[in-house]
């Protein structure tokens, strides 16, 4: 056990220094970013007093241990477009990705777990049906196009709903929908079928001839195993849940670091790029290994050798 | 003897696929759509009525059915909304098509690398296919496009990077595997060097699983595609790409519902059309993959 935890987190913090050069990298391949800040009038010997200024005279793995020191602290430098610190700007938009990413989970287990275990108890029935489609619709439309469309529908038509930003309950119905209906999916099809394996298995059939009920074979004994693989699966929906709220983010005007994190990307704001990217890969990072961790302890089979 | 039936056992499984797709019955829907799309990619200049880019600001906003010059209306700029959808499939076909190839390409070279050699080329290649996998593919896109800027060759590779590594991991496994059979042993016997072997007598056993790792792989990538042209990491702007299109009737969408609503149902059907058509190749070609 001690060897899995050691070795998976030698691997996590392996791809966060990865990350962290091929961040640090980005500004650098990109162009010169002392001309950059200095823009077109500056002279030769305020390009080379900026240089100095920044660090950038200096060798590259020397910077790189620069950066990577002041990352740790959180520090960034300053949004060349906002006027503020990156650090500020991350740490005002974390709570919003946060909360949208913890709804949009609840609703995919409390949604996903249940719709599964109808399939697969009443399988091939109209629930099935209704189930399957759902769930096949949920992975193949884009998620941009069905947030578009609800908001056609809900913020437009029928005006129940609104349509942007962040507010009360109701601001969360639709951007939580929308980024937990392919987890959802996913979470129903996995349910489902992992249901129907245990239900085929020996011990089910022995409850039903030892004559329990259908309602104490399905819940109280069926359902304990088949949940294991659903709880692993959805640790990870968690993780990609903090990172597929990009798409989200922007066509709801959500004020999370997915929005924020494009925003620097199209005015090539480098502390905010930078800053955000690996926020979102350490969290993912993060999510991941514990889910890992919690798996192999358990369920002791799963190891690295 | 026994070597030569299992090297004619390749044929034989080879041959088998028509007689068990024979016997199973043909998505046609998803065929059908696939043909849709194919034509109008392959012929978008002799199929568009009108030129996707040509701005016609007298007939703008026209809904579909409105005028039947243009059947499926008009965007704000007037640009004839079927035009611009068929173009758009070139886009798409031609995205994919190449993101990809270069993704199978890559992958398979290094699956069947890994797959033979032994030792840190294995682990090395092996850890890279994980650790690619274990990223959300938007963040590997977005990283991409802020290094080398937006623009369709790094919206390819944006992808490629992505894909890549579900084939490197599946071939590695076919390879550990096939590797061991007797062919693979008389052949090395006979004096074959390790690059013949990898080429001539593992990778056509390998052809299943590219297959159907290929066809489950196009609806992601056409999704992936649409979802960075959206955000606007791609394609420019007024180019006739499906993502862009929806990302375009965003603002008006309560006014012009349709400018947003047809391309985000190409986008759907294309994509649901690969995923049965993915699954049902599956199921011909590699029945045990069925439960993964």
């Amino acid at each position: 056990m001690h060897r899995f935890i050691i070795v998976r987190l030698s691997q996590a913090i392996i791809t966060l220094l990865v990350l962290s050069v091929a961040v640090f990298l980005s500004v650098h391949l990109t162009g010169d970013p002392a001309a950059f800040l200095l823009g077109p009038d500056g002279g030769q010997t305020e390009y080379e007093q900026l240089k100095k200024n920044l660090g950038l005279d200096k060798p590259l793995p020397v910077q790189y241990a620069v950066f990577l020191g002041s990352a740790v602290q959180g520090d960034f430098g300053k949004s060349h477009t906002m006027g503020r610190s990156a650090r500020d700007l991350l740490v005002e938009r974390i709570p919003a990705t946060l909360e949208l990413a913890g709804v949009a989970f609840v609703l995919t287990i409390i949604f996903g777990v249940p719709l599964g275990i109808l399939s697969a108890v009443k399988r091939n029935s109209i629930y099935d049906q209704v189930g399957k489609f759902f769930a096949v619709a949920g992975i193949a439309a884009p998620s941009f196009w069905i947030a578009i469309m609800l908001i056609l529908l809900f913020g437009g038509i029928l005006g129940w709903l609104p349509t942007h930003g962040r507010g009360g309950i109701e601001h969360y119905i639709l951007p939580a929908f929308v980024l937990s209906w392919a987890s959802m999916a996913g979470v129903m099809r996995l349910t489902r079928s992992s249901m129907l394996e245990v239900l085929d298995s020996e011990y089910v059939k022995f409850a039903r001839i030892k004559g329990l009920s259908e309602k104490m074979v399905i819940y109280k004994h069926a359902l304990k195993n088949a949940v294991i693989p659903v709880l692993t699966f959805s640790g990870l929906t968690l993780a990609g849940l903090l990172n597929g709220s990009v798409v989200v983010e922007v066509v709801f005007a959500w004020p999370g670091i997915g929005r924020l994190m494009l925003q620097g990307i199209s005015q090539r704001d480098f502390p905010v790029v930078q800053a955000t990217v690996l926020a979102a890969g350490f969290f993912y990072i993060c999510t991941t290994l514990l889910v890992d961790i919690l798996y192999a302890y358990v369920n002791p089979r799963i190891r690295y050798e | 003897m026994a070597s030569l039936n299992v090297a004619t056992g390749r044929i034989d499984r080879l041959l088998a696929i028509p007689k068990q797709a024979r016997q199973a019955r043909l998505p046609w829907i998803p065929i059908i759509i696939m043909g849709i799309l194919l034509i109008c990619a392959g012929f978008a200049p002799l199929l568009a009525p009108h030129d996707p880019i040509g701005i016609n600001m007298l007939d703008a906003k026209l809904a579909p059915g409105e005028n039947l010059v243009y059947p499926l209306g008009t965007d704000i700029l007037g640009r004839d909304m079927l035009s611009r959808l068929i173009y758009g499939a070139q886009t798409a076909v031609f995205i994919s098509l190449v993101a990809l190839g270069t993704g199978a390409f890559v992958g398979t070279t290094l699956g069947l690398i890994a797959g033979i050699k032994d030792g840190w080329v294995d682990i090395f290649i092996s850890r890279a296919a994980d650790a690619a996998l274990g990223f959300p593919t938007i963040l590997v896109a977005m990283i991409v496009v802020t290094i080398l800027g937006a623009g369709i060759e790094n919206i390819i590779l944006a992808v490629a990077l992505t894909v890549w590594a579900r084939f490197a991991r599946m071939i590695r496994g076919e390879v550990l595997s096939i590797r061991e059979l007797d062919f693979v042993t008389a052949a090395r016997i006979a004096g074959v060097s390790t690059p013949m072997i990898l080429l001539r007598h593992i990778f056509p056993n390998t052809i299943n699983t590219l297959m159907v790792v290929t066809s489950l792989s196009v609806g992601q990538v056409i999704l992936l595609e649409a979802s960075l042209s959206f955000l606007g990491l791609g394609l420019s702007p007024g180019h006739p790409a499906w993502g862009i299109m929806v990302s375009e009737g965003r603002s008006g969408i309560l006014d012009v519902w349709w400018l947003a609503l047809l391309p985000g149902l190409a986008i759907t059907a294309v994509v649901l059309a690969f995923n049965f058509f993915g699954d049902w190749m599956r199921d011909i070609l590699d029945p045990k993959m069925r439960r993964a």
